[in-house]
């Protein structure tokens, strides 16, 4: 516990690191782009673990808050904000970005309270290709075209930040007693239910703020592709952030790290290996889910991500678990 | 009239192209309450299957068409022992992730293998008849007519016959089935056959009807289907078949009455409103949890 102050001065470290690779060129412009990739990406699994992992639900349309995110904080930067503030004004079109996605995760909050596993599959799936639809339908945005015009406004600093700030807020609400309630309604939702658990007002705020998160990882993607068409944001997408958190493990943030960074950094790696790379890819991961059906680290979390308070509670329980056994054993 | 009957023919082709996919997922998921994710996948290989039998051992239509069943079959019952077997006691994620790798691992080996588009060649000569206004063409009344023709087979094979039986009792309860005797694996490899099998026959139906092919085409179609099948009630096959005919005829009236660049929208919205309404499918019933 001691140790504690470490992770702070990591994240300072990291964010002055930030700061100085692209300014001095440190690491390869490649290399830069590859690391914004790694934070949205890690950006939009942590949020999808959240539904998917923490509050067990079986949701497939993240890249449709993705899309609504990328459209709405592209079409701030280009055609509402006036161009000469638009590198000021960056954070607050990824923030409305974020808020009209969770608006759209409102709406798709509430056919989940009576749908669970496959039908809310499907439930997310039609929102995702509604999504998709009504986008190429508004051809003041491009439609199938695709918007462009956007500024590479996204820079390592800025992915820094969000993804940080994405990871903690989601940690905080995990290991809140709202996040208690979001376990639980994986658990049991019918339990949970009777134990004055407000599943509905839960699932909301989960959603709400998973589709946010979603969002604000669409805004930062825009802007560092530079253009945007529906295409980009189908199921293929979302397919591949859901192979991101069960690939991490499900439940655990540091999962969802773990997993964005592997899939990406590997995806990047295999590159050589030109069309075969997606041929082994999969693979890889159907032989991860035969032997490690949680992903790679399961439920479990890494320690400085919780609470000390959570942490001396389940060291706790093991003293009691090893006591009960040495009782048993010493008695029989 | 004649529009709306011209129509009306369109959606009972494209219908009965997703009914049968749809059954697919329907058999595999009574069985083992898993989606297998990578049969849209497996349709677009039965595709690819019509596509080399035409053109290498350049087979006539009904050969091709066997062949390809029973390579597709072949391929389903090798992806269930190797990939979903282990995973028959895991949570069931780890299944549907399983599934979707299976089924990317499908589409990019066959675009490693082949990066072109393919152009299937004509195996049944198409001829077009005028009924009332009505132009109909003898491949639409066969890929009707040949639908179904399997799903009357499926029907009798499901209802009929001893397999049939062992599949409706291990859907309805798995641990007790083995103990009575039933060889559980050998069953649900012959569900995966006979599912696989006839996604297979769809692809070479969708092959004929629209003949280019390329790797990606099963991704959207599958998940298509896969609607289909929980709109009919997903786990009964009857459902099923009508949940793929009332798809393929909502985008069929839709592209044709509305712009048709609102298909999917109007589509799906309409199937989202029937899901709110009846949550369960068509056919299907609500299974009740037990607290």
């Amino acid at each position: 516990m001691a140790r504690r102050w470490i992770l702070p001065v990591l994240l300072a470290v990291g964010f002055l690191l930030s700061f100085a690779i692209p300014q001095f060129g440190l690491l390869d412009l490649y290399v830069q782009l590859i690391i914004m990739y790694v934070g949205i990406n890690i950006i939009l699994t942590t949020s999808l673990n959240l539904i998917n992992g923490y509050m067990g639900e079986f949701s497939v349309g993240h890249a449709g808050f993705m899309a609504v995110g990328a459209y709405v904080a592209s079409i701030l930067t280009v055609s509402v904000f006036p161009s000469n503030l638009a590198a000021w004004l960056f954070p607050v079109a990824i923030v409305l970005g974020g808020v009209a996605a969770g608006l759209v995760g409102l709406v798709v909050a509430f056919p989940s309270f009576k749908t669970r596993g496959d039908y809310l599959a499907i439930v997310t799936l039609a929102f995702l290709m509604i999504v998709k639809s009504v986008i190429e339908n508004i051809d003041a945005v491009g439609g199938p075209r695709g918007f462009l015009g956007m500024e590479k406004l996204t820079t390592l600093p800025w992915v820094f930040f969000w993804t940080v700030l994405s990871v903690w807020v989601i940690r905080n609400l995990v290991y809140s007693n709202f996040g208690r309630g979001v376990f639980s309604i994986r658990e049991d939702e019918i339990a949970s239910d009777l134990m004055s658990v407000n599943t509905q007002q839960v699932k909301v705020i989960a959603f709400v703020t998973s589709s946010f998160f979603a969002g604000v990882a669409g805004g930062l993607f825009a802007h560092v592709l530079q253009f945007i068409n529906p295409r980009v944001f189908d199921i293929i997408k979302s397919t591949d952030i859901l192979i991101m958190v069960y690939l991490g493990g499900i439940g655990s943030l540091a999962g969802s790290i773990l997993g964005g960074t592997i899939y990406t950094v590997l995806l990047e790696v295999l590159r050589p290996l030109g069309v075969w790379r997606m041929v082994l890819m999969p693979l890889v991961l159907v032989l991860l889910m035969i032997y490690r059906p949680r992903g790679i680290m399961g439920l479990r979390e890494f320690r400085w991500f919780v609470p000390v308070r959570d942490l001396l509670a389940s060291q706790l329980w093991r003293q009691a678990k090893q006591k009960e056994v040495g009782d048993a054993s010493s008695a029989s | 009239m004649t529009y709306f009957l011209q129509q009306a023919l369109n959606a009972l082709q494209l219908g009965s192209i997703y009914a049968l996919i749809a059954l697919g997922y329907t058999m595999v998921y009574g069985i083992l309450t898993m989606i297998n994710f990578a049969h849209g996948d497996l349709f677009m290989v039965g595709a690819f299957f019509c596509f080399l039998a035409a053109t290498v051992l350049k087979l006539p239509f009904v050969p091709t068409l066997l062949i390809s069943m029973a390579g597709v079959a072949l391929l389903g019952v090798t992806i269930e022992r190797l990939a979903y077997k282990p995973l028959r006691q895991a949570p069931r994620v780890s299944a549907i992730i399983t599934a979707l790798g299976v089924g990317i691992f499908l589409e990019n080996f066959t675009l490693a293998l082949n990066p072109y588009p393919q152009h299937i060649p004509t195996l049944i000569a198409n001829t077009t008849f005028t009924l009332g206004g009505v132009s109909i063409s003898s491949l639409q009344i066969i890929i009707v007519v040949l639908s179904i023709a399997l799903m009357i087979l499926l029907d009798l094979i499901v209802r009929r016959t001893m397999v049939g039986m062992a599949m409706r009792a291990i859907s309805w309860d798995k641990t007790v089935v083995p103990l009575m005797g039933v060889p559980l694996n050998l069953v649900i490899s012959m569900t995966f056959a006979i599912g696989t099998s006839l996604g297979g026959a769809a692809g070479v139906m969708y092959g004929l009807a629209y003949p280019v092919i390329d790797p990606y085409m099963g991704i959207i179609i599958g998940w298509k289907a896969f609607i289909s099948a929980v709109v009919g009630g997903i786990g009964n096959i009857r459902g099923a078949m009508i949940g793929g005919f009332i798809l393929g005829a909502v985008e069929i009236m839709v592209a044709a009455f509305f712009p048709s660049t609102y298909r999917d929208f109007v589509a799906f919205t309409l199937l989202l409103i029937l899901l709110i309404f009846r949550p369960y499918g068509i056919l299907g019933k609500p299974r009740p949890q037990k607290v």
